[in-house]
């Protein structure tokens, strides 16, 4: 995915997958297992914005909320309603892990768009971890909760009864997809819509130095624009998407009966 | 003009892959519309059900992200 041009005596080279690169912030290039790096340093900044918008939000507590208030207020509102409308209102025990990964995933897709920030959750690692940590949960509970009455998760007793084995294959199978689908639809899409804005990014000055994009160039910043304004709409609607399902997993589990 | 058949052959296979985002637009469309036309039918149930609207938009469209995975894997992990 390098784009090249001979257009001036250097050549500009162009590498829309660079930005995904982990680097580590002092000295040398090893990683190792607790190197600090651009994710360490980026999910610290997302952690240290969510506290401080909770405790600037929660710090006044007036009638007349502030507007910091107001956010706050709106996400605790928003997420509350989601979980207890879609997970039931015996999930609600579940509500600040929830909220956590709402905000977590929320934060690190917005401070990524900053320009020259690092997106924590364009990688699979970090948002696997996040997918695997939702399965075990759910899962622990399903078996808590209901013991070895949470395999007729598995049998659809509402099919016909020849059909059912066939369906507990089909549903065990995608059972254990759910974490491979949770993680990569998120790390999917935010490490696309990044490669996408730099890509257009890289077209306006390589169209510029070879000669025939004046007319081009201004046609590539806006397309930059319009990417952006769709990846800020993308980055809530992924963490919405990520929040959603595992309260739908999360309702699985404790009413595992189809 | 170097370069093994190798890596002609997978980046032959990227932009294969990338037919199946064409699936996934179809998918995500398909979802949309018929939840647009639901909702212009009956709009007082509409509001309840965006959340089916967005679960239903997020498996059509993960399909999509594999064939981009798999584009990408084609591109820098052969």
């Amino acid at each position: 995915m390098t784009v090249a041009t001979e257009a001036g005596s250097e050549g500009l080279v162009f590498k829309p997958m660079e930005q995904f690169v982990v680097s580590p912030l002092f000295g040398g290039d090893a990683v190792g297992m607790f190197t600090i790096t651009n994710v360490t340093l980026w999910m610290a900044l997302t952690v240290l914005a969510i506290s401080a918008m909770f405790v600037l939000g929660t710090r006044g507590r007036a009638i007349i909320p502030s507007r910091a208030q107001s956010v706050a207020e709106l996400g605790y509102g928003f997420i509350h309603k989601m979980v207890e409308d879609v997970a039931g209102k015996d999930a609600l025990k579940f509500f600040p892990y929830i909220m956590t990964l709402f905000l977590f995933i929320v934060f690190s897709n917005f401070l990524g768009l900053i320009p020259k920030a690092f997106t924590t959750t364009s990688h699979i690692a970090v948002t696997a971890v996040l997918a695997m940590l939702v399965f075990l949960t759910v899962t622990i509970v399903g078996f808590v909760k209901h013991g070895a009455g949470f395999l007729g998760l598995f049998w659809v007793s509402s099919a016909p009864l020849p059909l059912r084995p066939v369906l507990a294959v089909i549903e065990v199978i995608s059972y254990f997809v759910r974490p491979v689908s949770h993680s990569i639809r998120l790390a999917g899409n935010m490490m696309a819509g990044h490669a996408v804005i730099k890509v257009f990014a890289a077209f306006a000055p390589l169209v510029l130095m070879s000669g025939i994009g004046i007319l081009v160039t201004p046609l590539s910043i806006i397309a930059i624009v319009a990417m952006y304004g769709l990846e800020i709409l993308v980055s809530f609607i992924q963490a919405y998407v990520f929040t959603i399902l595992t309260c739908v997993y999360l309702r699985d589990a404790l009413h595992p009966h189809h | 003009m170097e370069g093994d058949i190798v890596q002609m052959g997978a980046y032959i296979g990227a932009g294969l892959a990338c037919m199946g985002m064409g699936g996934a637009a179809m998918g995500v469309g398909n979802v949309a519309g018929n939840f647009l036309a639901g909702a212009l039918r009956n709009p007082s149930a509409a509001a309840g059900q965006t959340a089916t609207l967005f679960i239903g938009i997020a498996f059509a469209e993960a399909l999509g992200i594999f064939s981009f995975l798999v584009a990408l894997l084609l591109m820098f992990a052969v």
